[in-house]
């Protein structure tokens, strides 16, 4: 039976397992008239005989799915000939693979013999099989636990309860998705990391001054080790980053302190959701603005002024970077100052300070934890940032601070080391996890302090 | 002190205010200017981004297409192969090779080219697809043999781009795509009427394709739609009941309070992870872990749940947060559980919120690329998806990768899917605009 079916055949045994429920209830009391007599309301019997039914099913449909195909493709393997069963591992792999391929009717990379047609119909009968196990298991638990259910049913019965704290355990499941994401996180990086620091030393990779990933496939050719060393990534990083901040600090700062002090209420109601709109634009397209639109305008400035711009320049993505973070800049710069008790202001203009000075010299240090923050977080969100830089910086990683020249950062070399690579062992591929860690630890960190920043300074004006 | 003094003192005092009034207006008229100038030109980048999209990208939305004169071929149509109708009627009039259909229709608009080579010049003025649409207008129309119809078939990209002025005829001839006897063949058609601008249907028809005039967004549309169908099913649920236990069960004891804390912490934190770690974490543990197929919407949807979550949780906190706390203890004093409470009272209250957050995660995660280029969703597919596991791109995926090409003629239809995504973003947030006012003025 196809999934969608079981399913369908599983939430129609659970509706009727739900009136069954109910009626059953309502049958030990004598109808719905004497329906107070229950401990719970009729529906919650129903629900209690409904959630019986339905849910040993699913988690056994669950865990079915997620082992199903490791299993099969070990009694598969299982099944096969000696002289396949001694193959080495990635050669086996690429076996099943056929196997899998020919039982599906695709494309098969090798000649198909006896051997491959017997294994993939034999796949195809362990399929079948799994399948229909699955669902005489599926079915039978929902029966199983509709009639073990059905015989609970008392009236003195606190189904309610039962309901309620079954409920509140999908509740409590749904919120530790969060932490089991930021683990899954920590987990996946850490580990691929530390099988890279297997193959690369830690030292080489966090103070090494070159790096080229490019493994050669032959041991003899040039450079076959490839070199791993960070350092002009994180420059690169950081020059594209500093080149962003210095464009939306003074512009979100800037905007942020008009709009709250200076602009009329119309022009504020107008300007804020417009700026607000560059936040929410895909940062592709600020990758393409970048790519087809200021990076040729930056190298035509440069050269007409006589410099030698690269036609990837750092300046180009991070002007571009820059104008993305200004409304975060902004909108987290005004909520610090909104937060400063309007007295502070009055009591700065009543002893003559003109509107400027209330600002420089009252207004802004009381918010400034709160615009340190909200700038950490900006920070935070370059480093991380990943479309901009690939569609505009470079790939070739240059240890310079010149921001005519083209750099490449951390992000870029994450995509270009991952994309279309199939394989999960080379030196190449962990790399990135590698860098990926040092992302994830850097930007949390910024985070963190960030969030704190903005937190307690929020609460001290509570 | 005498008093003289004292006036004296005050009138220098008064002098000296008075004196560095006009520095501290001037002062303040230049702060005044920057915070002017910096809004200003916050909107101006606004402005000059969307100018030079519509500029670059309007004119994909149209595509240049050639009138031929085709004569319906008799075999065909008069016998046709499957007189009970079973098989695709296209097949109907596959005896007749509709290349060959095109090539005749050509050679009676310049009977004067004769050469083999220029008449295969002459054919890369159009489409390579264009004898596809000879056929399939002709099976549209369903003709009598012999009767001679006019057909629309689109131009190849070079002209398209001469017609639109994005193609200089004045440069160098071995420089540029079309030579300069093509070019005075396209002035001809032109001429005699045979060129025109129409509305570019294979845009949103087809699948990514090689050539530019074929290039459409469908399948990368299909990929987003089945994408954030996912994310919806997971992150909404998901994250409202998270929401859910984290305001109104989670309990908040001594014990568990540094607990609470470091929840809330983490779900702050994930909500400003980058997205591409996001990405390492599908590849790690969607595709490598458990075996789930590369380049699939499944996993697309699922690395965008995980990355929309947070933004849901946090709204929908803020949204129940917000609702009165009469409503609660009423609800309470009338003998409700607490689960009743919730889901009786609180969530109907808090829902405008909820969804306004939703729909602002999923708008977000419709923009999102980085983690998709992590599971393989760059690749080059020509063919539509159909499911959730069917090899995809999604909608800005597509954009990267004919931002990245180097053919021309797709940067004007980069700029039309770019236009094309942020009026699907333009809906999704003018939804959240409507259903916030909507709700709000019911309650």
């Amino acid at each position: 039976m196809q999934d969608t079916t079981l399913l369908l055949s599983l939430t129609v045994l659970a509706l009727a397992g739900f009136y069954a429920g109910r009626g059953r209830a309502l049958a030990l009391v004598g109808g719905p008239a004497r329906g107070r007599r229950l401990h719970s309301l009729p529906g919650y019997y129903g629900m209690f005989l409904a959630m019986w039914c339905l849910l040993p099913p699913l988690t056994l449909l669950l865990a079915w799915s997620l082992f199903e195909g490791r299993v099969i493709t070990l009694m598969l393997i299982e099944g096969l000939p000696d002289a396949q069963r001694s193959m080495s591992a990635g050669e086996l792999n690429l076996l099943v693979n056929n196997i899998q391929n020919l039982a599906v009717g695709d494309a098969v990379s090798v000649e198909i013999d006896a051997v491959l047609r017997e294994a993939s119909s034999r796949y195809r009968l362990l399929q079948a099989e799994s399948r229909r196990l699955l669902t005489v298991l599926c079915l039978g638990l929902a029966t199983l636990g509709a009639v073990s259910a059905w015989r609970r049913i008392r009236p003195e019965f606190r189904a309610r309860n039962r309901v309620e704290s079954t409920v509140e355990f999908f509740l409590l499941l749904a919120s530790s998705i969060a932490v089991l994401t930021t683990i899954g996180i920590v987990m996946s990086v850490l580990f691929e990391a530390l099988r890279f620091f297997q193959q690369v030393s830690i030292v080489d990779f966090l103070f090494g001054l070159n790096w080229s990933p490019q493994t050669a496939i032959r041991e003899d050719q040039v450079g076959s080790s490839g070199s791993f060393g960070i350092v002009p990534l994180l420059t690169g990083t950081l020059l594209i980053t500093v080149i962003a901040m210095l464009v939306a600090v003074p512009v979100g700062l800037m905007s942020a302190i008009y709009l709250a002090e200076y602009s009329s209420q119309k022009v504020r109601a107008a300007a804020k959701p417009m700026l607000e709109i560059l936040a929410g634009i895909p940062t592709v397209v600020y990758g393409f603005f970048a790519a087809l639109t200021v990076a040729p305008w930056v190298r035509d400035a440069g050269e007409a002024i006589g410099l030698d711009v690269a036609s990837e320049s750092a300046l180009a993505a991070g002007l571009v970077m820059g104008i993305m973070i200004i409304p975060l800049v902004s909108s987290l710069s005004d909520d610090a100052i909104k937060a400063v008790p309007g007295d502070m202001r009055e009591g700065a203009l009543a002893l003559g300070a003109t509107r400027s000075e209330a600002m420089t010299g009252v207004i802004l240090p009381a918010a400034l934890p709160g615009i340190v923050g909200g700038t950490l977080l900006a920070l935070s969100r370059a480093i991380g940032e990943t479309m901009i830089v690939v569609m505009a910086a470079g790939l070739a990683a240059n240890l310079t601070a010149n921001p005519f020249e083209a750099v490449t950062t951390v992000t870029v070399q994450i995509v270009t080391l991952l994309v279309g690579d199939q394989e999960f062992d080379s030196a190449k591929t962990l790399a990135a996890f590698a860098l990926g860690l040092v992302l994830f630890v850097v930007t949390m960190t910024l985070n963190v302090v960030g969030l704190n920043f903005v937190r307690r300074y929020r609460e001290q004006y509570e | 002190m005498s008093s003289v003094d004292r006036q004296q003192r005050s009138r220098t005092a008064r002098r000296r205010v008075r004196a560095s009034l006009a520095r501290r207006r001037r002062r303040e008229r230049l702060f005044r200017a920057a915070g002017l100038l910096a809004t200003a030109a916050g909107l101006a980048f606004l402005g000059m981004f969307f100018a030079s999209l519509i500029a670059k990208g309007a004119s994909a939305f149209v595509q240049t297409h050639v009138l031929l004169d085709v004569e319906t071929p008799v075999a065909a149509l008069i016998d046709p192969v499957d007189p009970v109708g079973q098989a695709d009627p296209i097949d109907l009039i596959d005896p007749v090779d509709p290349d060959a259909l095109v090539n005749d229709s050509l050679r009676e608009l310049f009977p004067l080219v004769t050469s083999r080579n220029d008449r295969r010049q002459l054919a890369r003025l159009l489409s390579i697809d264009a004898g596809e649409s000879v056929r399939r207008a002709l099976v549209a129309a369903g003709a009598e043999a012999g009767t001679r119809l006019s057909i629309w078939v689109p131009a190849a990209a070079t002209v398209d781009m001469l017609s639109k002025g994005q193609l200089d005829p004045d440069v160098e001839e071995r420089l540029r795509p079309l030579s300069d006897v093509q070019i005075a063949w396209v002035a001809q058609l032109k001429g005699e009427g045979r060129l025109k601008k129409r509305f570019n249907s294979a845009l949103f028809t087809n699948g990514d394709s090689r050539e530019p005039e074929l290039a459409g967004i469908r399948g990368a549309l299909m990929g987003s739609f089945y994408m954030l169908l996912v994310t919806m099913a997971l992150a909404f649920p998901i994250g409202v009941a998270a929401a859910v236990y984290l305001e109104e069960f989670a309990p908040r004891n001594r014990w568990s309070a540094p607990f609470g804390r470091l929840i809330e912490v983490n779900i702050n934190n994930l909500a400003a992870v980058p997205s591409i770690v996001f990405g390492l974490l599908g590849l790690a543990v969607f595709i490598d872990w458990l075996a789930l197929p590369r380049s699939a919407p499944l996993v697309g949807g699922l690395v965008l749940s995980l990355l929309t979550l947070p933004v849901i949780i946090i709204a929908s906190r803020a949204a129940i947060q917000s609702v009165s706390p009469s409503i609660r203890e009423a609800a309470l004093a009338l003998g409700a559980s607490r689960m009743q409470m919730v889901f009786h009272h609180i969530l109907p209250q808090a829902l405008p919120g909820v969804l306004t957050g939703t729909i602002i995660g999923m708008s977000r995660a419709l923009g999102e690329t980085a983690p998709l280029l992590m599971i393989g969703m760059v690749a080059f597919i020509v063919d539509i998806p159909g499911g959730f596991t069917d090899p995809a791109t999604a909608l800005p995926v597509q954009i990267y990768l004919w931002a990245d090409t180097p053919e021309p003629a797709f940067a004007e239809r980069t700029s039309a899917a770019i236009l094309v995504l942020l009026g699907f973003l333009l809906v999704m947030n003018l939804a959240a605009v409507v259903i916030r006012q909507r709700m709000e003025n019911k309650v």
